[in-house]
């Protein structure tokens, strides 16, 4: 029993050593030269790969980007408990945001098309069929030119950038019908390909094989098509930050927005570069030609 | 002479103080536990209730709405936050999964402590024990990629509704369910098997009206944690009810749970704004159901339970 | 029908029960390391994770998933068992006792998210610890503790009362009793519970999401000075785990190899669980052997 004390002693006092020691040696440059992103999961792989390049160029800061979704991120950079909130929807579309306290920097473009699922046998829609079925209107794959076979709708979850975009320029402002919810790209796409007759939407960077992306009013949905607005479904990626960041928010940010990270990261992840728009959206939704060289 | 004997003897020995000190710490711990889980209850109360005080929904209007829209204001000018459809889909897969999962972990726990203690101990417990560890989501992929398709398969329709769900936690609560209610059937005294036997009951017989007996109120503690966690989970229920907020007409037709909703809606709404507290008010009522379904089989187990 | 007939229908009927379980859980089990099996590598098992392209690893996640284990269970442990021997030993079974294990009893129907979001509020945001492994743990803590403080109860509950007589008939106090007879004695039902509930927390994602965070910055492995941001013993820094990184990767990974890694990082998961309990039970005889000088 005695022993076991003393040994025990030992072990704390050794402890408490090695840990101030520990703290001695450590590396003092990294501990205040941190930001915090939070926000849009459909966001973060771009802001995280960003911030390991920053990193590495500019030692001894320390880029923290979490997921969360977009609402999240929206709110915690309003609270100031973070210093970018990553949103894949204008802060004036969400509820419960003040938009005049975030200050908005768009750092990328997102397109969105419709997928279905291989064995529907449709490839072209109409809008006047897509709000037709997404309403609840058609019923049938046989009704839009394609097999006998039922539709299934799936959304992804009320409150998702993606399907308010969707909603909102795919549908042109119908609201779909109650149906099955998914909260992620992933999932929306995996249950797509393994579901007859389903119909959903996605970013451009999530096709593939599996899945069918459909063609609208005979536009394809291409970033070619995206950039000038011939395809209408695309939205923006925001980074908000306060409206005093700090300078190390700000100088991120802009290196995200630099030609260096639009033409290589930006593209690689399946985004469109903000310097290829040639149209211009504000958070009415109201269009218009950006002048070349600006912006 | 007398007063240093009488202080001697009135001292605390130190077995008594230890005595002290450990009743002390346990005691300290228990409250710890229970600050969290009182701070975590007001917490999600103050939340789910002020849908009711400052957004001044309905509370009837909220537990027997059909419509679960948020963002869209109903003709009467309030939001539509209509909670009965997941209220539904949760109760009835919670339910399906627990009288599924019952019958095969406490057959299962009997097989492995009365009937072959050693094969139980080698194989069925490790196993057990594994299945635990399996995270939600790959339940959720192994019920999108075989039980989905199968479901739809046999019973038609799209594959996604509260059966495939049921299947899915009927798996995932057995291993909670069965490690429980073999802890039960351990803590019967032995000497109640041999005094049943020894009256010349046969094997089942001794079990069946003995030691199932005894174990009533541990097995119950069993089932209500199992339910406890069919209710609560996620992330793989999720993937395979469809997730729709409607009320379900069959068990193939997509549904909803409470958690389900909560889970894919919480990172999309803006804390303190109405369409987040509304998602505060699911948990809510997650809370309450939980707690009447605790009472319920309480009040069940102590009609059953054996008085010592 | 007579007694024998009975029987025998009944032990049959447990038997098939009993393979039948086994059955489902081999083919889940099977199902899981199989589709697995082909990603696994050492490369795999050692490299960081890649955002966008094919040939990431699991190495940080696998790291973290132990390292956040561990401190989860330093934590909650201490606080279970002291809970459990309090409830089952100490405690009057009065109302107030009973509102006690129903409260617990319902905290742990609560989804994980929840107790995550309450994290997330309280140690990220208020306490300032910011995403990292330590606001991980106190999430896991909430979460863990309920099922935790229950099977202590439960294993301590199964330890026959003459074991109790027997400590105090040598005048040994109640804790003495507790802590050098009744604990021992319960050690290795106490230990399925700890590996239950570890494996809970191995694969729990949605209480980490918010609080440990979802992304796994690089780690320097010759770096232990836990004060360090790069250091793999630092508590303060994010951490993903491998549930959470499984879950990532379904949910919004565009990395050509996805699926791959999500089976692969599956199976790891389930094996090491394996590992794990396996290791448990060993460490588990041995102190069982000590205690009782059997």
């Amino acid at each position: 029993m005695r022993k076991s004390r003393w040994i025990e002693g030992l072990l704390l006092v050794g402890l408490i050593i090695l840990g101030g020691w520990a703290y001695q040696t450590r590396q003092v440059n990294h501990s205040n030269m941190t930001i915090t992103a939070v926000g849009s999961t459909a966001l973060q792989p771009l802001v995280e790969a960003a911030g390991e390049d920053y990193s590495t160029q500019h030692l001894g800061t320390f880029i923290n980007v979490q997921g969360g979704g977009s609402g999240t991120g929206l709110s915690q950079v309003q609270e100031g408990a973070v210093d970018i909130g990553n949103a894949d929807v204008f802060a004036e579309e969400q509820n419960g945001i003040n938009a005049n306290r975030l200050k908005d920097h768009r750092v990328a473009v997102v397109g969105i098309t419709p997928i279905v699922n291989r064995t529907a046998g449709v490839h072209r829609l109409t809008s006047a069929q897509l709000i037709g079925i997404f309403t609840g209107k058609v019923l049938n794959w046989s009704q839009v030119g394609g097999r006998n076979q039922k539709i299934v709708i799936l959304n992804r979850a009320q409150g998702s950038g993606t399907r308010a975009t969707f909603e909102r320029y795919g549908l042109e402002g119908h609201r779909s019908l109650a149906a099955q919810e998914q909260d992620s790209s992933g999932m929306v796409r995996q249950i797509v390909a393994t579901t007859p007759g389903a119909i959903s939407y996605v970013g451009f960077s999530y096709v593939d094989k599996t899945v069918q992306a459909v063609s609208l009013n005979g536009v394809k949905p291409t970033n070619q098509n995206v950039t000038n607005n011939r395809w209408p479904i695309w939205s923006y990626e925001h980074m908000y930050t306060g409206q005093k960041p700090q300078p190390l928010a700000t100088e991120f940010i802009h290196y995200i927005q630099s030609k260096k990270i639009q033409n290589t990261l930006v593209r690689r992840l399946g985004y469109i570069s903000m310097a290829d728009m040639k149209v211009a959206r504000n958070g009415q939704g109201q269009i218009h030609k950006v002048v070349k060289g600006h912006e | 002479m007398n007063s240093k004997l009488q202080k001697q003897l009135l001292k605390r020995s130190k077995a008594a103080k230890i005595e002290r000190l450990g009743k002390g710490v346990s005691f300290l711990a228990l409250m710890l536990i229970v600050l969290t889980v009182f701070a975590i209850i007001i917490f999600v109360t103050s939340k789910g209730l002020s849908t009711f005080f400052s957004n001044h929904v309905n509370v009837i209007d909220f537990l027997t709405g059909k419509n679960w829209n948020p963002n869209v204001t109903n003709a009467k000018g309030q939001p539509e936050v209509g909670a009965l459809p997941m209220i539904t889909g949760s109760f009835v897969v919670t339910i399906l999964s627990a009288l599924l999962a019952t019958p095969f972990a406490i057959g299962t726990a009997i097989f492995m402590t009365e009937i072959s203690p050693q094969r139980g101990a080698r194989i069925l417990q490790p196993v057990t024990e594994l299945l635990v560890g399996i995270p939600s989501v790959v339940y959720g992929f192994i019920g999108l990629t075989v039980v989905v398709p199968a479901v739809r398969a046999v019973f038609g329709g799209s594959g996604f509704g509260i059966l495939s769900g049921t299947f899915v936690l009927f798996v995932m609560i057995l291993p909670t369910v069965t490690s429980m209610s073999v802890d039960a059937l351990h803590s019967v005294p032995r000497y109640y098997r041999e005094a049943a036997l020894a009256l010349g009951a046969t094997q089942w017989q001794t079990i069946y009206k003995v030691v199932l007996r005894a174990a009533t109120p541990g097995m119950l503690t069993a089932i209500v944690f199992g339910m406890a966690r069919a209710f609560g989970e996620a992330l793989a229920v999720q993937m395979v009810i469809g997730n729709a907020a409607l009320l379900p007409t069959s068990l193939v037709s997509p549904a909803s749970t409470l958690t389900s909703v909560l889970t894919t809606g919480i990172g999309n709404t803006v804390m303190g704004s109405m369409q987040n507290n509304a998602l505060w008010s699911l948990a809510l009522v997650l809370l309450i159901m939980s707690l009447i379904f605790n009472l319920i089989i309480r009040l069940i187990g102590r009609r059953g339970a054996i008085t010592k | 029908m007579n007694p024998k007939l009975s029987n025998r229908i009944a032990i049959t009927t447990l038997y098939v029960i009993a393979s039948l379980i086994v059955l489902i859980l081999a083919a889940l089990l099977g199902y899981i390391i199989i589709s697995g099996l082909p990603a696994l590598s050492w490369h795999f098992l050692t490299s960081p994770a890649r955002a966008f392209t094919s040939g990431g690893g699991i190495g940080i996640q696998l790291f973290n998933s132990f390292y956040l284990l561990i401190l989860t269970m330093l934590i909650s442990f201490p606080i279970a068992l002291g809970a459990g021997i309090f409830l089952n030993e100490y405690a009057k079974q009065n109302w107030v006792t009973s509102l006690v294990r129903t409260s617990i009893e319902i905290l742990s129907s609560l989804p994980s998210v929840v107790v995550g979001l309450f994290g997330f509020l309280i140690f990220v945001v208020r306490f300032n610890f910011g995403f990292s492994i330590l606001s991980g743990a106190f999430a896991l803590t909430f979460f863990n503790l309920p099922l935790l403080t229950r099977s202590i109860e439960e294993a301590l509950a199964a330890v026959p009362d003459e074991q109790r007589e027997g400590g105090l008939a040598l005048g040994l106090s109640k804790w003495e009793t507790v802590t050098h007879i009744i604990v021992p004695a319960a050690l290795p039902t106490i230990l399925t519970g700890v590996i239950l509930s570890a494996g809970r927390i191995f694969g729990e994602a949605a209480a980490l999401i918010f609080t440990a965070g979802q992304s796994a910055p690089a780690l320097d492995f010759g770096d232990w000075n836990p004060f360090n941001i790069s250091s793999p013993l630092n508590p303060m820094r994010p951490a993903e785990t491998l549930a959470v990184h499984i879950w990532k990767i379904n949910s919004e990974g565009i990395m050509p190899d996805a699926k791959a890694i999500s089976s692969g990082a599956s199976a790891v998961l389930v094996i090491s669980v394996l590992a794990f309990n396996l290791l448990a039970r060993f460490i588990g005889r041995r102190l069982f052997k000590r205690f009782t000088a059997g």
